[in-house]
């Protein structure tokens, strides 16, 4: 009977090709517009999730000032750190895998007739541990480097590919400035991360040879600390809070003048806000599905209205008021899920097409098809409703004298 | 001859209306369309339905039809009292027991006359093959074979009604009630729908209730109830009482 009804429902709704489209159109704009917003949503999530995630598992950055910025980031007037400020850190901190200080100074970087404006990071081997970073090729410094501030350097895939192109680096001598310094190592490409820093545009020396060939003093900008798996990231960023006050003389009730970043925080912070926009963006888009649904309602009545007199042959010849009551609600149904199966086709359309534009991952969200599926049932049920009911609830008599 | 009568009595009419009355709208604005009428018909019966326009035929057609129910009175349909049945209930004795042929034809457009035939069939739930068995077998007794897939736009008016005639019978109802079947046919048409209704009153024992006006038709049936203003006054067949 049921399978009847829908056959039913289909040439009834076949009769009016032209005001079926135009019915259904409201629910497949609507649907369409929840999947667009929806998979582009979660893939822009997705994107600065795996972005952050490469700055580094159990990563914490210590450094100078309020405010979160980006590595080589303005300075504010808080003072920086110094060498003892790290191995304070590494000797006193519990439960810490690596730390590593880091100092950064913007400088062109040459090689023969190529020149490259980028940044240099002093630092050590602990560095490439906190940020979770292999290496691509070469080594990296011995403690020997590390010790007398030699200058050899790693370089990122940004500078490798700006100063060597297809050429091999290894090996080869680059002018920092006026050093010259020996590439011993590339590192491993990480693409484009989050706030449209290139973390592949970099270079790598150790911090003697830093502080005493480029910068003229020991200062300490930022320092890089992981927690060993296991402990708490919240517990070791309290602890360093307290040793930096202590050893930078804050008095009680003052401020910090440095913040120990989390990055997981700024994770969660940064995938709560795409999360959030999500799902308004949504929520505006199933306004524009009861839309739909009131669109429908509009059409049923009609559609009831000027089929009084088959209501009234059907239930002359014994339909009973739930026979009526089916074959509208199916149709309104058949004609609402109809809609949201097309909206969902051009809405993963727009959306792989979008994503492709945007450079966002394409993410395909079987969940939330089902729900805008679902969703349009339900406003085929709710909307066609009430002008099923008044079909059914129709007096024979009056609906067979109808014109 | 004894005999005869003493089995008819024993034998429930197949419809009786005990002080029929149906006043429609309420206080001035009330109508009395039926006056507390009696009718008796007994099963196998073809009584024609006369009277002047207005005169209430439609209304009292539409209580035996189980579309709607008296305002006073009594009315039993083989016995059982349909006055305190439900919609669905009314519904459902519609379905199993009576096809209606209307004046109009009141075919369902755009659908063609098999499926208008089957119609009543996919309300009882007869399952597909049974009922297009059925349907073929209805317009084939109609003369209308190699007609079934025709809409009624495509059908004269005499067709459409030999279609509508086909949907009534495909059933096999115990009553047609028939409201003026030949309202909108020529004389040609509408003899040919006489004798197709008379034939199934005569085969299948098929009671008939039919409006008309024209004395032609009515000579069809065995017998006539002649309305007047509410009232009735019809020759009442031996042994059935009101
Ligand atoms: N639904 C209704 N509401 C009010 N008055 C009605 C209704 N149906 C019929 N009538 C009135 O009842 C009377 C009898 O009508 P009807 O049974 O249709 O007569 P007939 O079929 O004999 O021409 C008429 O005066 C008509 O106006
Ligand atoms: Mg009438």
């Amino acid at each position: 009977m049921l399978w009847e009804t829908i056959i039913l429902a289909q040439r009834a709704i076949r009769r009016n090709v032209l005001r079926s489209t135009l019915t259904i159109l409201g629910i497949v704009i609507g649907v369409a517009a929840v999947i667009i917003l929806v998979t582009l949503g979660n893939g822009a999530t997705a994107q600065v999730t795996s972005e952050i995630s490469k700055l580094g598992s159990n990563l914490l950055q210590v450094r100078p000032g309020q405010g979160f910025r980006g590595p080589g980031g303005t300075r504010s007037n808080a003072p920086n750190f110094s060498m003892d400020d790290a191995a304070a850190i590494a000797k006193e901190i519990e439960g810490l895998a690596a730390v590593a200080p880091s100092a950064t100074q913007g400088t062109q970087a040459i090689f023969g007739s190529q020149n490259w404006s980028t940044s240099v990071t002093g630092t050590d081997n602990n560095y490439l541990l906190t940020r979770d970073w292999p290496m691509a090729g070469g080594r990296t410094f011995t403690s020997g480097e590390i010790k007398s501030g030699k200058a050899v350097c790693l370089i990122g895939a940004t500078v490798q590919k700006e100063l060597f192109g297809a050429q091999d680096p290894m090996g080869a001598a680059i002018r920092l400035k006026n050093i010259t310094c020996e590439i011993i190592g590339v590192l491993a490409a990480k693409g484009q991360a989050a706030f449209g820093m290139d973390q592949d545009d970099i270079i790598l020396v150790p911090i003697r040879m830093l502080h005493r060939r480029m910068a003229g003093n020991t200062e300490v900008n930022a320092i890089m600390v992981s927690a060993r798996n296991g402990y708490s990231t919240e517990k070791v960023q309290k602890d360093i809070e307290r040793l930096m006050r202590e050893r930078r003389g804050i008095t009680k009730g003052k401020e910090d003048d440095f913040m120990v970043r989390d990055m997981k925080e700024v994770m969660a912070a940064l995938t709560g806000t795409t999360r959030v926009l999500t799902a308004l963006l949504g929520a505006v888009a199933a306004v524009s599905l009861l839309v739909g649904g009131i669109g429908i309602m509009n059409i049923m009545l009609v559609s009831v209205t000027e089929r009084t007199r088959e209501i009234g042959i059907r239930l002359a010849i014994g339909a009973l008021e739930k026979n009526v009551l089916m074959q509208f609600l199916v149709e309104a149904v058949v004609l609402s899920c109809f809609g949201g199966l097309i909206g969902i086709l051009l809405g993963l359309a727009a959306a792989s097409a979008s994503a492709e534009a945007l450079r966002v991952p394409f993410i395909l969200n079987w969940g939330i098809v089902l729900i805008a599926f679902l969703f349009s049932a339900a406003v085929g049920i709710i909307f066609g409703y009430f002008p099923a009911r008044k079909a059914a609830r129709l007096d024979p008599i009056e609906a067979l004298r109808h014109e | 001859m004894t005999m005869v009568i003493q089995s008819d009595i024993h034998e429930i009419p197949i419809i009786q209306m005990k002080g029929v009355s149906k006043i429609y709208g309420r206080g001035a604005a009330a109508m009395q369309a039926l006056k507390g009428i009696d009718i008796c018909i007994r099963q196998g019966e073809f009584v024609a339905v006369m009277g002047p326009s207005g005169s209430g035929k439609s209304t009292c057609m539409n209580i035996l039809g189980c579309l709607d129910t008296p305002s006073e009175g009594v009315f039993l349909l083989h016995g059982a009292d349909i006055g305190g049945l439900s919609r669905d209930q009314r519904a459902l004795i519609r379905r199993h027991y009576i096809g209606f042929v209307f004046q109009g034809f009141n075919l369902l457009n755009r659908t063609s006359a098999l499926e208008n035939v089957e119609l009543p069939l996919i309300y009882r739930g007869t399952p597909l093959r049974e009922r297009r068995r059925r349907a073929m077998r209805a317009l084939t007794a109609v003369g209308l074979n190699g007609w079934e897939t025709h809409t009624p736009g495509e059908l004269s008016g005499g067709q459409q009604q030999r279609v509508a005639i086909a949907r009534a019978i495909v059933t096999d109802p115990k009553v047609i009630l028939a409201d003026e079947p030949t309202g909108n046919l020529d004389s040609e048409r509408s003899r040919e729908v006489m004798d197709l209704l008379t034939a199934f009153n005569r085969e299948q024992g098929i009671t008939i209730v039919m409006v008309t006006h024209e004395p032609d038709m009515a000579a069809y049936a065995g017998r006539r109830i002649i309305f007047k203003d509410g009232h009735i006054d019809a020759t009442r067949p031996e042994g059935c009482s009101a």
